[in-house]
């Protein structure tokens, strides 16, 4: 069950990025459209760019409105959205990490691994490759040789 | 009409991370923990997704022009670089150690939590900070 909703999951997202390449002509990377929403001067996207957002989070919540029978996530509404698996201070170094490496790397899970791949770009193969072998790295070092950590 | 069409790209891509599961954290982990309990769902959520763009793409590009702006705006860059990769590697450590990647950190921001607010404001600052570097 959870790999046939990973699939209709995937479809969707893959057709938010072909309807936002086929109206507004973007790539649909969520660092980038988020990033420069944040701390890009407001121009002709800003409007969108925002809208967008708005859209990523009701999204969820709409799926926890009709009481999460949606997800794979849980059968429960609580759960649609999942708890983070570390603390304060563990999130803290994650997300400055990610915001970092997304910003300086052009990209992030969708920008490079959706919307790159699906263009055979070769830089966004390497970066998707490099991400994906490096947090596999951390979780196994974080997970099976620190032990106990995050 | 941009507004409204930025709308229901975030609305698709929000319900798409969530009916993969991908705004459980620990289902992440559990495709990235190789050595784990292994969950292969990334797997299909990104094959789904590269798959539809793929062929959905061709199509759009097809018609030449975009619907509601003059040209379609696409990387033209092919090099690799130590910013991409260096870059890419950074985020790839906060992933592993978060579960988060930025889509699914921000749309679960209905279920908002502690660590969660801790992740959004860290991962906006590290935005500013990778303009200035």
């Amino acid at each position: 069950m959870a790999s046939l909703q990973g699939l209709i999951g995937g479809v969707l997202i893959g057709l938010s990025a072909v309807l936002l390449m086929a109206s507004l002509g973007r790539i649909a990377g969520i660092s980038g459209i988020l990033s420069g929403l944040l701390w890009g001067r407001p121009d002709g996207d800003t409007a969108w760019r925002l809208t967008f957002l708005l859209g990523l989070v009701s999204g969820p919540w709409l799926v926890m409105l009709i009481g999460g029978g949606l997800g794979n996530v849980a059968d429960s509404a609580e759960a649609v959205i999942g708890a983070p698996v570390g603390g304060v201070g563990t999130m803290l170094v994650a997300g400055l990490l990610v915001g970092l490496g997304t910003g300086v790397g052009s990209g992030c899970t969708s920008g490079h691994g959706v919307c790159g791949m699906a263009r055979l770009s070769p830089r966004s193969l390497a970066a998707t490759l490099t991400f994906v072998v490096v947090a596999m790295a951390t979780v196994y070092i974080t997970r099976h040789l620190v032990g106990g950590m995050p | 009409m941009k507004a409204l069409l930025g709308y229901l790209a975030g609305l698709l891509f929000g319900l798409g991370l969530t009916i993969g599961g991908m705004t459980d954290p620990a289902r992440v982990i559990g495709f990235l923990d190789v050595a784990g309990d292994w969950d292969p769902t990334l797997i299909f959520v990104l094959g789904g997704a590269v798959v539809t763009t793929f062929l959905g793409y061709r199509l759009a590009w097809r018609r030449g022009v975009p619907w509601l702006v003059p040209r379609f705006a696409l990387p033209t860059r092919r090099d690799l670089d130590v910013r991409l990769l260096g870059g890419a590697a950074l985020f790839g450590v906060g992933w592993g150690l978060s579960g988060y990647c930025p889509g699914p950190a921000v749309a679960s921001i209905a279920g908002l939590s502690a660590p969660l607010a801790a992740m959004l404001v860290a991962m906006a600052a590290g935005w500013w900070l990778a303009r200035r570097v």
